[in-house]
């Protein structure tokens, strides 16, 4: 049996692995989210508002709660096709904290004061999860569609002139992404069974791009990778004590300046999987 | 049977005209060529039939249907696929998911989906016939941008074919290659126009659009100047005095 | 009321100024969204109170503040931006993140993690006009902006380092090709990005009368607002968004509940971005943002 103490840093990996995946899917097309955050928090007052005050079982109430979001998310994608690199992270950055301060608002689920009554779920659950998530995601990058998404993130106008609807492939990774971020936030809320605003703000927003651009932002086990590492690292450093924030700052300018590409890359998985050469 | 047809095309940027009533046509099962000094509009034309750009009036057929007002991809979708002027390869992917990503899309859209091995064999056997015809299997999992000039070029018409255009429209395809490599690929056009691919290329290359075209217009301007066959596009004092005389000069 | 809420407000939005024009320094220029400086400014607020907390005067507390945190955006140019300076966007980007968390966590360790008071008789000194008290500490925040401001505005649009700024901000390849010293402007941006965040620092702890270190990244988000509404192409659109917003705000919390201030902020950067992307007072613009 698991210590509870490892039982609480593994359940936050696989949260920050789905949230790291939801960008993951919207970074695949060339569009950096900042604001996953906020698709996060509306899955994770939805799915509690759903087990809490409706009485659905969790499950229902995930698969409900990523409806939501992701069409929130093709809503947020439209608007989105009019900008690029920097400025649409910036609009989604601005997206997550609207989000954030409506949530602030929303004296119905709490507003401030948060909201609880939710179940405590098991590891297990959260890792059912993350681990269906992951196995859909890796069956996706051996489609056509992922590589459709690839020819929009390389050269979104070549894209376009070798028949590809870039619009649609853009919009669909914001609904898909969305939704998997609030597969994360419920997960999230029926983990830690007190939810506030102040759980998806713009850091958490950041954890899960710097999970996936750490961990390897071209694969999708690089998500999981890099969420290990995020909740583990602080772990390891706590020898550090008072210093151990600022020793992690110093190793994630390290990785960054040493493996730009993050930890996972194709070339590193083709060699870990020993691949049968081609005839 | 006309596979593309424009008729008084006009496109202007900012008061330049850079297309004036062009009208022309692609019969089925020809090589047709557009020649022009540099400037003339050429590339223009390419990218209204592309839908890149819109034409301003005119109007523009393909397979009996009216694609003036179409998105770009839909256009490429409705059996045109094109080659570009300074290559566009997608910088990510191997010369293998080049052949696969401009292919149809499968009926049932969930199966694009699914990994290509499971689910689209059709697609296999498409990529591995492309692989063969333009030899390069030796490159099939390489970095297509990493590639020689040369090869780059293949890949992208490769690409191009995986789609199944029953119209291929080629930009300067033989731009800074070689005498032997153009002659390779005039063999390579004739080859798939024999296949019953109709095919409208632009290019500079006098000798090469001479010996491969069924057909010629000649852009100056934005405007069609003359038509024809090859020998009589060569003895029209028009062509030789906008065109072939500037260039010799 | 309404008055003193606008001197208020003008107050806290000159602090959004400086820091909008620290940030978009950085990213009007270099494409680089600096997240560090949220730091940067929260460390030239603790520099500069532990120079007041000295009875030293305020000059040389703006000083010290401004040097310490220009030096610390020296090193953040060189060890977290040049070496990743082709590198996809987002990762120069997440490694000025890995420098925000080192200084937070030094500020944290070197001062606390507490808030700081300044000693009340810095602030006790002010004067009415009209219905409206005014502290001597808001005319030195506003005074101080106002100088500034003026001061990068003439460096950009007078001087030959301004016109370079200009260059590499409108074309990096030409600029070069025309002789611009790339990495001398690039070191500029960097200086006076570093040099204005300190100052803003300094300037909200008189304004706030205290400082924490986890200041930077409220105020940090709120300037990234202020820069996008202003624009990054003129300096004078931080001068007027700055404000803009320190008023709304001080308003809505007076007048709507302190709640909805971040949903008006952040939704109207939305859609400045969306409607008016070059910014209130930016000139026209056709290429908007680069690839990630």
């Amino acid at each position: 049996m698991m210590s509870t103490y490892y039982a609480g840093l593994f359940a936050d990996i696989g949260i920050l692995f789905l949230g790291a995946m939801s960008v993951y899917i919207i970074l695949a097309t060339g569009q950096l989210s900042l604001g996953n955050a906020g698709f996060m928090g509306i899955g994770a007052y939805v799915a509690s508002f759903l087990t809490v005050e409706m009485h659905l079982p969790l499950t229902a109430a995930l698969v409900a709660s990523a409806l939501v979001a992701a069409v929130i998310g093709v809503i947020v994608g439209f608007p989105a096709l009019r900008l690029k690199g920097i400025y649409l992270a910036i609009a989604t950055l601005g997206f997550g904290e609207v989000v954030r301060s409506f949530l602030l608002n929303f004296d119905r689920m709490g507003g401030a004061g948060g909201f609880h009554g939710m179940k405590h779920v098991s590891l297990e659950y959260i890792w059912t999860w993350a681990g269906l998530i992951f196995l859909l995601i890796v069956m996706l990058e051996r489609s056509r569609l992922w590589l459709e998404m690839r020819a929009v993130h390389d050269d979104e106008t070549a894209a376009n002139l070798v028949g590809l609807n870039t619009t649609m492939t853009k919009v669909g990774a914001f609904g898909s992404g969305a939704a998997v971020a609030a597969i994360s936030g419920g997960l999230f809320a029926h983990h830690y069974v007190y939810i506030e605003p102040g759980n998806f703000g713009f850091e958490r927003s950041i954890d899960f791009v710097l999970a996936v651009i750490l961990g390897g932002s071209t694969v999708g086990a690089g998500a999981a990778v890099g969420a290990a590492l995020l909740v583990l690292l602080p772990e390891w450093l706590r020898f550090l004590a008072d210093w151990r924030l600022a020793a992690f700052g110093v190793l994630l300018v390290l990785v960054l300046l040493t493996r730009r590409q993050g930890i996972l890359d194709r070339p590193l998985l083709d060699k870990l999987r020993f691949r049968r050469a081609r005839s | 049977m006309t596979v593309l047809s424009l008729s008084n095309v006009s496109k202007s940027f900012g008061g330049i005209r850079a297309l004036s009533d062009v009208s022309l046509s692609v019969p089925e099962g020809r090589i047709v060529g557009v020649i022009g000094p540099n400037g003339a509009g050429k590339t223009t034309l390419f990218n209204v039939i592309t839908g890149a750009y819109r034409a301003a009036s005119g109007e523009v057929v393909l397979g009996g249907e009216t694609i003036t007002q179409w998105p770009s991809w839909r256009i490429m979708r409705s059996g045109v696929a094109r080659t570009f002027q300074n290559i566009r390869l997608f910088a990510s992917m191997t010369v293998w998911e080049h052949l696969l990503v401009a292919q149809p899309r499968q009926n049932a859209l969930w199966r694009n989906a699914l990994p290509v091995s499971w689910a689209d064999a059709e697609a296999r056997t498409r990529a591995e016939d492309a692989l063969t015809f333009f030899g390069l299997e030796q490159y099939r999992d390489v970095i297509a941008r990493t590639l020689p000039y040369g090869i780059q070029r293949k890949v992208e018409m490769a690409r191009a074919l995986t789609a199944k255009p029953k119209l291929l429209l080629l930009d300067e395809p033989v731009a800074g290659m070689n005498a032997e490599e153009a002659a390779d690929l005039r063999t390579l056009f004739r080859r798939l126009n024999e296949r019953g691919l109709s095919i409208l290329l632009i290019e500079h290359d006098m000798p090469f659009v001479m010996t491969l075209c069924h057909q010629l217009y000649v852009l100056d301007f934005g405007a069609l100047i003359a038509e024809g066959t090859p020998d009589e596009v060569r003895t029209n004092p028009l062509v030789l005095d906008a065109y072939l005389g500037t260039e010799a000069a | 009321m309404l008055l003193q809420q606008l001197v208020n407000g003008l107050t806290l939005g000159a602090v959004y100024t400086l820091v909008a024009l620290s940030f978009s320094l950085v990213m009007g220029i270099l494409s680089v969204l600096n997240i560090a400086i949220g730091e940067l400014f929260m460390l030239g607020g603790f520099i500069g109170f532990a120079v007041i907390a000295s009875n030293l005067p305020l000059p040389v507390a703006l000083v010290f503040a401004m040097a310490g945190a220009a030096i610390a955006s020296f090193i953040i140019q060189k060890v977290a931006y040049e070496p990743l300076r082709d590198a996809p966007l987002i990762t120069p980007m997440l490694s000025t993140l890995g420098f925000s968390i080192i200084l937070q966590n030094i500020v944290t360790n070197v001062w606390g993690s507490d808030p700081l008071q300044l000693p009340a008789e810095l602030f006790d000194a002010d004067f009415t006009v009209g219905p409206v008290r005014i502290g001597v500490m808001q005319v030195v925040v506003v005074g101080v902006t106002v100088v500034l401001v003026g001061a990068v505005a003439y460096l950009v649009q007078r001087t030959s380092a301004g016109r370079a700024l200009r260059a590499i901000a409108e074309n990096r390849d030409v600029a070069r090709m025309l002789g611009v010293s790339v990495s001398r402007t690039t070191f500029l941006a960097f200086a006076i990005s570093g040099l204005l965040a300190g100052a803003a620092g300094v300037l909200i702890s008189l304004h706030y009368a205290a400082i924490t270190p986890y200041i930077g990244v409220d105020i940090g988000l709120k300037a990234i607002a202020v820069m996008v509404i202003g624009g990054t192409t003129r300096v004078w659109g931080a001068l007027l968004a700055g404000p803009l917003i320190g008023v709304a705000e001080v308003m809505t919390i007076a007048y709507g509940g302190s709640q909805i201030r971040d949903f008006i902020v952040y939704g109207l950067m939305i859609l400045i971005l969306l409607l008016r992307p070059q910014g209130l007072l930016g000139g026209a613009r056709s290429d908007v943002g680069q690839r990630v």
